[in-house]
Formats: C-alpha cells, sequence, structure tokens
C-alpha cells in the first residue's frame, strides 16, 4: 500500500472520531426514547470499518449487520440521514422504514444492515457475483461478527466465492462475543481466519484496534480480489466496549477485562500515534472535535426537524409494480 | 392460585417437566449463562446444569435439526429461538424435515420436540424481527402450533406441548412476557386444540389470540359500556384449531370479527372466516369481518409501525360494522 499523506490520516482519524461521537450521542437519543427498537453500538471498533472501507473505489460495495452505523459513515452517507433513519424520520435514509439494524444507501453502493445474523454473507456474495458477471472490477467488502461463522450459509457462501473466483473479501470483526456468548463457547478453532483453508482461500488475522494495519491488509486483499478474482477472510481482532445492545446485562465479562480493553482504544491509539509522528498537534485535535460535535449536534437537529413519514407510505415499496 | 407473570409461567413449566422426565433438555442461543435473551430460562442453567441447558453458537438450522435428531432416537428437546423471525434459518429443518418424518418413516419415526420463543411485533424492531411467524407453519401438515395469551394458558400449554409426541411450534411474545395473571398451583396442563372462551357475550364474537387477545378484552370492556356484548374466543393453538368452540360461539351471536397481528393476506382470519361461512353461514347475520396488520414488512418508524399493527380502534370499528351500529 502506499504510504498515505497527511490529509488522508487526518481524514481516517476524523472519520473514527465522527464514529465515536456519533453513536456516543446515538446512547443519548435512545436514553432520551428518541431512538427505539435495538441499537447497537460500533464503539471500540471504529478502526476496522474505517481502515477496512478507506480502500474501497465508490463504485465497489459494502454490506454489513446490524452494527453497521459506523460502516454507513465511512461509506460517507450522510450522519444526518442516518440519524433522521435512527429517529424513525421521512428523511431518514430509508424514510424511516428500516431504523438502526437496516441502514441501506443506494448512492454509496451501501448494500444494508442486516439483522439476521449471518444473513449478509450470501447477498454480499452475489453482489460479487454480479461484478464478475458484467466482468467489471469492482470489489465487495463483506462485514460480519465472530458468531455469524457458526450458520450454514458461512460456509456455503466462503465455498461459493472460492470456487467462482468472486471478487470478495469477507471481514469477521472478532469482538470476542456474540451478544454473551465468546467465542470459545461457540467454536473450538478460535483463530477464525482459519476457517479460510477450507476453502482454500488466503485467510488471515489483523489487529482490528489499529487503524493503518487494517487498511494495510484489507488493501492487499482488495487488490488480490480486484486484479486475481481471489477471495479472501480477514479475522480483525477487535473489542465492543459498549453491551451488546442497549439491553445488556453485562453478566458474561468482567469490568476489569472491559478496563484492560480499552487500554487499546483505537482511537486513543491512533491519535497519539499521529501525534507522536508529528502529523497532528494537541490543537488540531481540539479542532477536529469541534468540528465533529457539529456535524453530529446538526444530524440531531435535522432528524428532529423531520417529519414522521406520512402513514400513506405503510404500504409503498412493498411491490415495485405498486409503487 | 398465585398471580404471577407470563414469563415466571414459562419458567415454571420448563422446570416442572424438567424435574419430571430426564430426557426433557433445553437448547438454543444464550438460553444458559446469559439466562435467556428474554429471561424465560433464568435459572435453569444453576438447576440443571449445562447437560441439560446448553447454550448454542448461532446456528439454527444446525441445532434444530440436532434436536430432531435426538427426539428422533427417543429425547425430549426444547429448542429455544431466540425470536421466531430466526427459525426461519432453520425452517427446512421444521418443514422438511420435522414435520414429514413421521409420515415418511410410516409412522416408525416420531418427533416429539417443541420449538418456542417470541414472535410477533414488539416495539420498533422493524421488518426482520417482527414477523408473526405462526402463519408460515399452520399450512404444514405435521406441525402444531400454539400461540398461549395469558400465563395460565402458557403454562399449562407449554407442559402439554413438552409431553406431546409430535413436533411443536410453540410461540410466545415479547410483549406478553411481563403480563401477570392467575396460575393454577400445582402441576396442570391445558390440551392443545382445545379453545378458550375468555369473556362470554351475545351480540358478536370476536376471535383473537396472543397480544390481540388483551386488545380484544380491553375493546369488549368499552363495547360493553355502550351495550354491546361481545364473546371473546380465545382459540390458544391454531392447529389443532378448535373449530367447534368457534362455530358454537358465531351460531349464538350470529356476528363473527377475527382478528390477528400479523399481514392480512392468507392469515390465519382467511381459515376462520372460510370456516365458519362453510359452516355457520346461515347463522351469520353480516358477513366475517377481519382485522389484520397491513399487507406491509413491518417498518421502523413509531407511526407507521402503529398503522402496520391492528388497533383496538380497529377492531372496535369492525365490531360496529358487523352489528351495523
Ligand atoms: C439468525 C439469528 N439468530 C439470532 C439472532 C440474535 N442475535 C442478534 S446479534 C447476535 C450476536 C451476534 O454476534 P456477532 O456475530 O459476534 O456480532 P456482534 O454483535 O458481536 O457485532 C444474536 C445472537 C439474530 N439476529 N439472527
Ligand atoms: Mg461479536
Amino acid at each position: 500500500m502506499q504510504k498515505l499523506e497527511r490529509k488522508e490520516l487526518v481524514d481516517l482519524l476524523r472519520q473514527m472520531l465522527l464514529m465515536r461521537r456519533f453513536e456516543e450521542k446515538c446512547a443519548e437519543m435512545y436514553a432520551m426514547g428518541k431512538i427505539g427498537g435495538f441499537l447497537h453500538l460500533y464503539i471500540g471498533q471504529e478502526a476496522v470499518a474505517a481502515g477496512a472501507i478507506s480502500v474501497l473505489r465508490p463504485d465497489d460495495y459494502v454490506i454489513a449487520s446490524y452494527r453497521e452505523h459506523g460502516h454507513a459513515l465511512a461509506r460517507g452517507c450522510d450522519p444526518r440521514k442516518i440519524m433522521a433513519e435512527l429517529f424513525g424520520r421521512a428523511d431518514g435514509l430509508c424514510k424511516g422504514k428500516g431504523g438502526s439494524m437496516h441502514l441501506f444507501d443506494k448512492t454509496h453502493n451501501f448494500l444494508g444492515g442486516h439483522a439476521i445474523v449471518a444473513g449478509q454473507i450470501p447477498i454480499g456474495t452475489g453482489a460479487a457475483f454480479a461484478s464478475q458477471y458484467e466482468g467489471k472490477d469492482q470489489v465487495t467488502l463483506c462485514f460480519f461478527g465472530d458468531a455469524a461463522v457458526n450458520q450454514g450459509v458461512f460456509h456455503e457462501a466462503l465455498n461459493l466465492a472460492a470456487l467462482w473466483h468472486l471478487p470478495i473479501v469477507y471481514i469477521c470483526e472478532n469482538n470476542r462475543y456474540g451478544m454473551g456468548t465468546a467465542v470459545e463457547r461457540a467454536t473450538p478453532v478460535r483463530e477464525l481466519y482459519r476457517r479460510a483453508e477450507a476453502y482454500g482461500m488466503p485467510g488471515e488475522t489483523v489487529d482490528g484496534m489499529d487503524v493503518l494495519a487494517v487498511r494495510e491488509c484489507v488493501g492487499s486483499a482488495v487488490e488480490r480480489a480486484r486484479r486475481e478474482r481471489i477471495p479472501s477472510l480477514i479475522e480483525a481482532k477487535t473489542y465492543r466496549f459498549r453491551g451488546h445492545s442497549m439491553a445488556d446485562p453485562g453478566t458474561y465479562r468482567t469490568k476489569e477485562e472491559i478496563e484492560r480493553e480499552k487500554q487499546r482504544d483505537p482511537l486513543v491509539l491512533f491519535r497519539d500515534y499521529l501525534t507522536a509522528e508529528a502529523m497532528i498537534k494537541e490543537s488540531d485535535w481540539k479542532v477536529l472535535e469541534k468540528e465533529i460535535r457539529v456535524t453530529v449536534e446538526e444530524a440531531v437537529r435535522y432528524a428532529d426537524a423531520s417529519a414522521e413519514p406520512p402513514v400513506e407510505w405503510l404500504c409503498t415499496d412493498v411491490y415495485v409494480s405498486e409503487r | 392460585m398465585a398471580i404471577i407473570t407470563y414469563r415466571e409461567a414459562l419458567n415454571q413449566a420448563l422446570r416442572e417437566e424438567m424435574r419430571r422426565d430426564p430426557r426433557v433438555f433445553l437448547m438454543g442461543e444464550e438460553v444458559g449463562l446469559y439466562q435467556g435473551a428474554y429471561k424465560v430460562s433464568q435459572g435453569l442453567l444453576e438447576e440443571f446444569g449445562p447437560k441439560r441447558v446448553i447454550d448454542t453458537p448461532i446456528s439454527e438450522a444446525g441445532f434444530t435439526g440436532v434436536g430432531i435428531g435426538a427426539a428422533m432416537v427417543g429425547l425430549r428437546p426444547i429448542v429455544e429461538m431466540m425470536t421466531f423471525n430466526f427459525a426461519l434459518v432453520a425452517i427446512d429443518q421444521i418443514v422438511n424435515q420435522a414435520a414429514k418424518i413421521l409420515y415418511m418413516s410410516g409412522g416408525q419415526y416420531n418427533v416429539p420436540m417443541v420449538i418456542r420463543g417470541p414472535g410477533g411485533p414488539a416495539h420498533q424492531l422493524a421488518a426482520q424481527h417482527s414477523q408473526s411467524m405462526e402463519s408460515y407453519f399452520y399450512h404444514v401438515p405435521g406441525l402444531k402450533i400454539v400461540r398461549p395469551g395469558t400465563p395460565k394458558d402458557a403454562k399449562g400449554l407449554l407442559k402439554s406441548a413438552i409431553r406431546d409426541d409430535d413436533p411443536v411450534i410453540f410461540i410466545e411474545s415479547e410483549l406478553l412476557y411481563g403480563t401477570k395473571g392467575e396460575v393454577p398451583d400445582g402441576d396442570y396442563t391445558i390440551p392443545l386444540g382445545v379453545g378458550d372462551i375468555k369473556r362470554e357475550g351475545r351480540d358478536v364474537t370476536i376471535v383473537a389470540y396472543s397480544t390481540m387477545l388483551l386488545l380484544a378484552l380491553q375493546a369488549a370492556e368499552e363495547l360493553e359500556k355502550e351495550g354491546i356484548s361481545v364473546e371473546v374466543v380465545d382459540p390458544r393453538t391454531l392447529r389443532p384449531l378448535d373449530t367447534e368452540l368457534i362455530l358454537e360461539s358465531v351460531k349464538k351471536t350470529n356476528r363473527a370479527v377475527v382478528m390477528e397481528s400479523g399481514a392480512g393476506f392468507g392469515g390465519i382470519g382467511t381459515v376462520i372466516g372460510e370456516i365458519i361461512s362453510e359452516q355457520a353461514f346461515d347463522y351469520l347475520d353480516a358477513p366475517v369481518e377481519r382485522v389484520t396488520g397491513a399487507n406491509a414488512p413491518t417498518p421502523y418508524a413509531k407511526n407507521l409501525e402503529r398503522a402496520k399493527i391492528p388497533s383496538k380502534e380497529r377492531l372496535i370499528a369492525a365490531v360496529k360494522k358487523v352489528l351495523a351500529v
């Protein structure tokens, strides 16, 4: 991978900071009752989406699970429209019909958030199939959690992708838990990337708390997919600092463990790295913080100002022919 | 009689049946260490240990299949779907295997298993988490479908389901877990296929179950004040369906409204409506009315979700329509 210029490095930092502050605001809005349903925050995992998606072209595809606010932001989706969606408003990305777990944005080739664990894996594989079929050199990034690898469709999809040489990179965000179930309580082979061996595709693991490492690793995999049509499985080792969703009893891990993991906060690590490399100064960070605060406040204002979707929309978008 | 929640009632049924029969075990996502995604299995791991309260990876098709195999060779598995929406991942196992093995084996192998968990809409859970899944299953010969609406029914029916020799789809509700009601003391069961008159009345019959039952009872209360006497029939199980009870009620009131939370097209209301018109046509003073969810996926937005799910107001309007008042 090419070495990044200062501007690009700062962009990555900005993106991670946006994800962090956006999610913190979401938690606040949820507590106020403005966001309903299930809300899964991305706090702690920012380096994965930011680093991985940063290597894509606009015409590439991204697909993710229900924990997808960060991926949508990294893809460049409008934070205002995301927040409006979370509020269930007409100006939301999906007109208020999708909510937190189902953000889709066609203008950014963002193929959605999917809430059936692993449900998106074959779908992303289908997007890569289409690129292949049409002779395009697009690549699909398909994100899912550590628990998704135990679904049957994970196996079926990776087998097909390898068999058909599809341009896709599977990114398993191993945050060590699927809800309250630790990886070692769900599968005897804890190095999840090794599953790639079964399909004869490259499998790699990367420090998911290090945005540049993620970028490097995913960057090579994307190039492999684009130029040689070799799919890959990447396991990004990360951790979620918050509960699984807003309703999480927290009985399955210790406070000490969480505190220990927070020592490797990806946002802090990257900020400190850029500071040490003399890429940013304390004052730059302050400016960034302020800028992001404005963006997030603006998103909330936009969402608040947006109307509820009209009831006439209830049965629209069910069939194309009846639109 | 004790007053307990629907959740506690289910928990008691599980506990009592596991104590009664060592072949009974519970398997599913987060049923053990996490104490159940909706706390239905609270405390069971502590009492029965990990051999009988089994945490699984997220592999619905896989562990449902494991349950089927275990049932075929003599165990009595209870498989928990964290929510019934996820049963779609396992639908091949449920429909193509569990429901048909007895038939295909010429009666040699039966599948005494319960697949249970919450279903139906809750609060803003959006399209993939709000489905009233019973309609996917009641079409399938070989499956029994239970939809309890009260703590008493939940406990008695779950015990029957566990003792039943066929695969039983047992759909609870996120919205009902916290509701309370009287539950008889000691061991009791409620047979599958027997409905219940939840409120007696003269002028019109409402057929409703699960969360819609609660709305029907509220509506009946309100209509009472306007001098309209409503009979509320709770079928409790959709397959086998207690058609006799429904017909008896309709023959008395001469009017019927069927309510369900799922999309109307192909809903249970079409089935019940057809049974009534076939077998009690001469008794009807008005066409059967249906109050159903809209024919759209469940939207996230609060106001749209409200419009999607049938309301008490719509039910009251339907009652007035069949009464022409
Ligand atoms: C098929 C299916 N089963 C169960 C669930 C409930 N559920 C939602 S998220 C989740 C855990 C998934 O964990 P993981 O894949 O590691 O992703 P993470 O939440 O850690 O990002 C579970 C069990 C679901 N949504 N879909
Ligand atoms: Mg996880």
